[in-house]
């Protein structure tokens, strides 16, 4: 699944001025709807942006990378993408603050996205935190394939739970885990984990969030033998891979580590490849 | 651009058409910015620093980003120079792109051993040695900081490199008197100089109360550190005014590379501004060409040191 760097790089990967449609608060974070054009066309679930941030005289210098949540290349706008904002730091909230009809710098499609397998598989998509986001437009995809999907979310607490409605129909089944209680089963995403891959339930996991919760079901697809597909998130100064400094520590063919850049050969990456307890690690 | 204006540089005996090229550790070997645009219409790709065996860079994290500028802390992550040349360079060469390959080596004999390497291979336009980079476990190794063994790094480069290719030498911002050791290099053979790596950093993070980087020191890039790139060009310029210098450090605009110029630059190197902006460098080329023909330029040749003109007059 680590895509290997032979051919082209972010083949359909452009720089394009987006407008944004709509801006709005939902829970702890914003669904932002810009009007991204052609681009669109290209992007796929798994795929990220990168945006400039802070206008013209802005003294950050380094673009934003944000998950697609999702597309859409019908409707009077033409081709729209909807992005979910959570104001962590400077960049973010500027992001925010962005009122409709403000103009973006965006770079997209960027990044390798999730592999859609080629037969109807049981799928079990697992987000934590708004790493919800990009699998809405998951879900939509895998059932129009035929797969049965079903979605597991969690978070420390309620208003953390990204979860529209909307999205709530591409799946077959929605459990959420929040560890205060607040909403759904106290608990966390891995705790049914065993249990249904044990009942037949499972022939692929998708996952996105934090990178704690990432390595976590790594372990128990692992001990499965369950293919996990995980949209890792680490900091990146430029998306396109060329700074270097997103890496992953993962077991290369020859069993000796290699670090491979988040950006473009992840953030999708095969879940079992990453040597999660070597992340941040002097080699 | 103008078809009155003379666009072209050169470093040593390497001529190049256009005078904007790649930073080293910013455009990694090429085939990524080749998406945005193509790579034979800047002056040159500056690989990244390349050393002689496979090497896994510093932990993450490796990046924080400061006010105009980041701190990177990457340690010359790269796949050793066999496979650099088996797999980069015919890849690159292939494109039509002007190519300066940038070499980092560990002691004096490394750089010898990574120049030997370079002799046969065919498409190169000149050798960047990068004697400064910051992200090396010991710093005493920075060998652009002491005079001497800046220069025994160079001798050493030039002896096992032979005549023809030119060699650029690379210098850091962090020693007191910059030109003395542009002096050095110079005497020991180099052809032009690449000024300035990036400025040795830190920041500590408030939360954990403990450095942000993996590496905990890292390099400052960025507009922040531009003046004192400028700086650093207009003293070494002043003492060198015949050597070439390939200029770098926060370039964003044409405006910023002109000024470059001015200063003594005979080449601009754009890098952390690619981060932000894919098309960075076409983008500052072009604007370039646009404020030399502004100003009344027809070569970008006149431009190059025109800042120090009144010193001239005054024959200090």
């Amino acid at each position: 699944m680590v895509a290997l760097i032979m051919g082209q790089i972010n083949r359909h990967a452009e720089q394009v001025t987006a407008t944004v449609l709509s801006n709005k608060r939902v829970g702890q974070y914003h669904q932002i709807l810009l009007n991204v054009g052609e681009v669109v066309k290209h992007c796929k679930p798994g795929n990220f942006v990168a945006i400039n941030v802070g206008g013209p005289s802005s003294a950050m210098v380094l673009r934003r990378a944000f998950a697609i949540s999702r597309i859409s290349d019908r409707g009077e706008y033409g081709g729209t993408m909807e992005l979910i904002v959570a104001p962590h730091g400077s960049g973010s909230k500027w992001l925010i603050s962005q009122p409709e009809g403000a103009h973006i710098d965006l770079v997209a499609p960027l990044g390798t996205p999730f592999g859609i397998p080629t037969n109807p598989v049981r799928a079990l998509l697992i987000g934590g935190g708004y790493g919800s986001a990009p699998l809405f437009g998951l879900a939509e995809l895998l059932k129009s394939r035929g797969c049965r999907v079903d979605m597991i979310l969690g978070a420390s607490a309620a208003a953390k739970i990204y979860a529209p409605l909307e999205g709530k129909r591409s799946v077959s089944s929605l459990k959420i885990y929040t560890e205060d209680g607040s909403t759904g089963i106290m608990g966390r995403v891995t705790d049914p984990l065993e249990q249904l891959i044990a009942d037949g339930e499972v022939d692929v996991i998708y996952s996105c969030g934090p990178m704690g919760m990432l390595a976590a079901i790594s372990t128990i697809a692992k001990r499965n033998e369950i293919v996990h597909q995980c949209a890792v998130e680490e900091s990146m100064a430029c998306g396109i891979g060329i700074c270097m400094t997103c890496v992953l520590p993962i077991k290369g063919g020859d069993g000796n580590i290699t670090m491979v850049r988040s950006c473009i050969d992840g953030p999708v990456m095969d879940g079992e490849l990453v040597l999660w307890d070597q992340v941040g690690q002097p080699q | 651009m103008s078809v009155e204006l003379d666009f072209s540089t050169s470093f040593g005996n390497a001529w190049f058409p256009l005078p904007v090229f790649t930073a080293s550790g910013c455009a990694s070997s090429g085939r990524e910015l080749s998406q945005f645009f193509p790579l034979n219409e800047i002056g040159g790709v500056v690989t990244k620093s390349i050393m002689i065996k496979p090497r896994l860079g510093r932990p993450t994290p490796r990046m924080a980003e400061t006010p105009s500028g980041m701190l990177n802390s990457i340690g010359l992550q790269g796949p050793g120079i066999d496979a650099f040349l088996a797999n980069d360079i015919p890849w690159l060469v292939s494109t039509g792109a002007r190519v300066i390959v940038s070499i980092a080596g560990e002691t004096v004999e490394e750089y010898a051993v990574l120049a030997r390497k370079l002799r046969s291979v065919t498409g190169l336009s000149a050798v960047e040695v990068n004697i400064s980079c910051p992200n090396v476990e010991n710093r005493g190794q920075v060998f652009a900081c002491h005079p001497e063994s800046a220069r025994a790094v160079i001798e050493g480069v030039r002896r096992t490199l032979g005549g023809d290719l030119p060699i650029i030498a690379k210098l850091s911002p962090d020693v007191t008197d910059i030109a003395a050791i542009a002096r050095e290099v110079v005497d020991a053979g180099a052809d032009g100089l690449a000024l300035i790596n990036t400025l040795l950093g830190m920041v500590i993070n408030t939360s954990t109360m403990r450095p942000h980087l993996g590496g905990k020191t890292g390099g400052l890039s960025g507009p922040a550190i531009r003046p004192v790139a400028v700086r650093a060009i207009y003293q070494v310029h002043e003492a060198l005014p015949h050597i070439p210098i390939l200029g770098m450090g926060g370039v964003r605009n044409g405006s910023d590379a002109f000024e470059m110029v001015l200063a003594g630059a005979s080449g601009i190197s754009v890098g952390t501004a690619s981060f932000s902006d894919p098309l960075a460098t076409v983008r500052i080329q072009r604007e370039l060409a646009q404020l030399l023909v502004e100003k009344g330029f027809t070569s970008l040749r006149q431009a190059i040191g025109f800042a120090h003109r009144d010193d001239e007059v005054n024959g200090e």
